[in-house]
C-alpha cells in the first residue's frame, strides 16, 4: 500500500513545548483522526506538513515529495481546511474563485460551481456572513475544484452543530471512496473519528501514543472498575490512569491483560474519549508521584 | 439488504453487520447470486470505516456465507455451497439445543417437546 503521508522522526522545538520523535503514516485510500488533547502537538505536525513550521530534525513526505524541498508541487494537490477561514471576509464565493484559481494548474470552474450548488452555499452573500458549517463547506468546495489528493482539516468539527458535523462525514466518506484520496482531520470531538475513521493517530505531550488502525485501538483497551482490594497482584502495575475513590475504582487497561483480572472487577469497552483521559490522569500520576519524592 | 447499525450498543460495529447479513442469508432473504455493496460504498453508506467493511467481508467470505470474485466484487453464495450448508445446519442445531433446554426446564419429557415440535412443523 501505498503512503500518501509519511512522517519519520520529527523534531521541532519552541518555548516550553517539543514534538518529540513523531512518526506516523497514512495509506492512500483512507482516513486517519488526528486526536489529543490541547496543546498535544496537533497543529504543530500539520504546520510542519504544510512547511508553515521549519521543523528541526525529520522528514516529512507527502505523495512521495519533500515536504520542503517540494512544497509547491506538494500544495497543487493538496487541500486544507482550517478552523477559521484565511480569506478576505467581504468576498462572496465568485470572487474567491478568481482569488484561488491563479494558484492551481488544475482548477476546474464546472467542479467549484457544481459543489457550491450541492453544498447550499449562497452566491451572493460575502463569506463574512456564511456560518462556520458553512464556511468549512466553502474550503472543501475549494479542495475539491482543484482536484486534491489528499485534504488535511485542522478540528474541523469544532463549533459545527451535529448536522452540519454530519454532513461534513458525508462528504469526507465520498471523498475517499475511490481508493486513491486520504484525509487527515485533527479533531477533539472523538465520536466523529470513533465512527468513520481508519486510522488513528494519537499524540501526547508532544509524541504519539498510538499509531494504527481505529479497530485496534479501540479494542485494545479496556476500562476497569471495581473495588480496590480485588485487584489481583501483579495487575496494579498495569493499570493506566488509576483513579481510586471512597467507593471503588476506575482505571485502564491493555485488553490482552483482562484476563488476569478477577471476576469482581467489571471491564467495558475503551470509547476513544476515555483513553484520552486515561492516558492525561496516568501523567498527572507519574507528575505527582515524582514530586512526592522530591 | 438491511444493514443498521446501532451506535450505542457493545457489540463492535463488524460483528453487527457480520450478525445482520448472516441471519438475512440464512433466512432466505437473499438471492443466491445476489451482489453485495462494494466495501468502499457500505463504508460510505453506514458512515464507517472501510478497514471495518473489509474485515466483515473477509470474514463472511471464510465462514461460507458470500463469495469473493475477483475484479467483480461479493456475491450470496449459491444456497448448495457445502459451507453455507454446514452452516445452516449448524445454526439448527443451537436452535434445536436451545428448544431442548428450555422443554426441559419447563419440566417437559422428552415425548412432550418431540410432540410439541411435530405439532409446529405440521402447521
Amino acid at each position: 500500500m501505498e503512503n500518501i503521508l509519511e512522517i519519520k522522526g520529527l523534531n521541532k522545538a519552541y518555548d516550553g513545548f517539543a514534538l518529540k520523535d513523531v512518526s506516523f503514516s497514512l495509506p492512500r485510500g483512507f482516513i486517519m483522526g488526528f486526536v489529543g488533547e490541547n496543546g498535544s502537538g496537533k497543529t504543530t505536525t500539520i504546520r510542519s506538513i504544510l512547511d508553515m513550521a521549519k521543523i528541526d530534525s525529520g522528514k516529512i513526505s507527502v505523495f512521495g515529495l519533500d515536504s520542503v524541498k517540494d512544497t509547491i508541487a506538494i500544495k497543487e494537490k493538496l487541500g486544507v481546511v482550517f478552523d477559521s477561514l484565511y480569506i478576505s471576509d467581504n468576498l462572496n464565493v465568485k470572487q474567491i474563485e478568481q482569488q484561488f484559481k491563479p494558484f492551481y494548474k488544475e482548477w476546474n470552474s464546472d467542479e467549484y460551481a457544481a459543489r457550491i450548488k450541492k453544498f447550499g452555499l449562497p452566491t451572493d452573500k460575502s463569506v463574512g456572513n456564511f456560518s462556520k458549517g458553512m464556511k468549512m463547506k466553502l474550503m472543501i468546495a475549494v479542495a475539491l475544484s482543484h482536484n486534491a489528493e489528499f485534504m488535511i482539516l485542522d478540528e474541523p468539527t469544532s463549533g459545527l452543530d451535529p448536522v452540519a458535523r454530519d454532513e461534513l462525514l458525508d462528504i469526507l466518506a465520498e471523498y475517499i471512496e475511490d481508493e486513491k484520496r486520504s484525509v487527515l482531520f485533527s479533531t477533539h470531538i472523538t465520536s466523529d473519528v470513533e465512527r468513520i475513521a481508519d486510522y488513528v493517530t494519537i499524540l501526547h505531550n508532544g509524541k504519539v501514543w498510538y499509531t494504527g488502525t481505529k479497530d485496534e485501538l479501540t479494542e485494545g483497551y479496556v476500562v476497569v472498575k471495581g473495588a480496590e482490594e480485588d485487584i489481583p497482584s501483579g495487575v496494579k502495575e498495569k493499570l493506566i490512569g488509576f483513579h481510586g475513590y471512597r467507593n471503588g475504582f476506575d482505571a485502564m487497561m491493555k485488553s490482552e491483560n483482562a484476563e488476569m483480572l478477577s471476576d469482581e472487577l467489571e471491564t467495558e469497552k475503551a470509547s476513544i474519549d476515555e483513553i484520552l483521559v486515561y492516558i492525561a490522569k496516568e501523567d498527572r500520576r507519574e507528575r505527582d508521584s515524582k514530586t512526592d519524592k522530591v | 439488504m438491511k444493514i443498521i447499525i446501532k451506535n450505542k450498543s457493545d457489540v463492535p460495529i463488524y460483528e453487527q453487520i457480520e450478525e445482520q447479513i448472516k441471519t438475512q442469508i440464512l433466512e432466505g432473504k437473499t438471492e443466491e447470486n445476489e451482489q453485495l455493496p462494494s466495501i468502499r460504498q457500505l463504508a460510505r453508506d453506514l458512515k464507517i470505516s472501510a478497514i471495518t467493511t473489509t474485515r466483515v467481508y473477509n470474514d463472511l467470505a471464510e465462514e461460507g456465507y458470500i463469495i469473493s470474485v475477483t475484479g467483480k466484487g461479493f456475491f450470496v453464495a449459491p444456497r448448495n455451497n457445502d459451507l453455507l450448508r454446514e452452516r445452516m445446519l449448524c445454526e439448527m442445531e443451537e436452535a434445536m439445543e436451545k428448544v431442548i433446554v428450555t422443554g426441559r426446564n419447563a419440566g417437559l419429557s422428552d415425548k412432550e417437546i418431540i410432540g410439541a415440535l411435530k405439532k409446529f412443523m405440521e402447521e
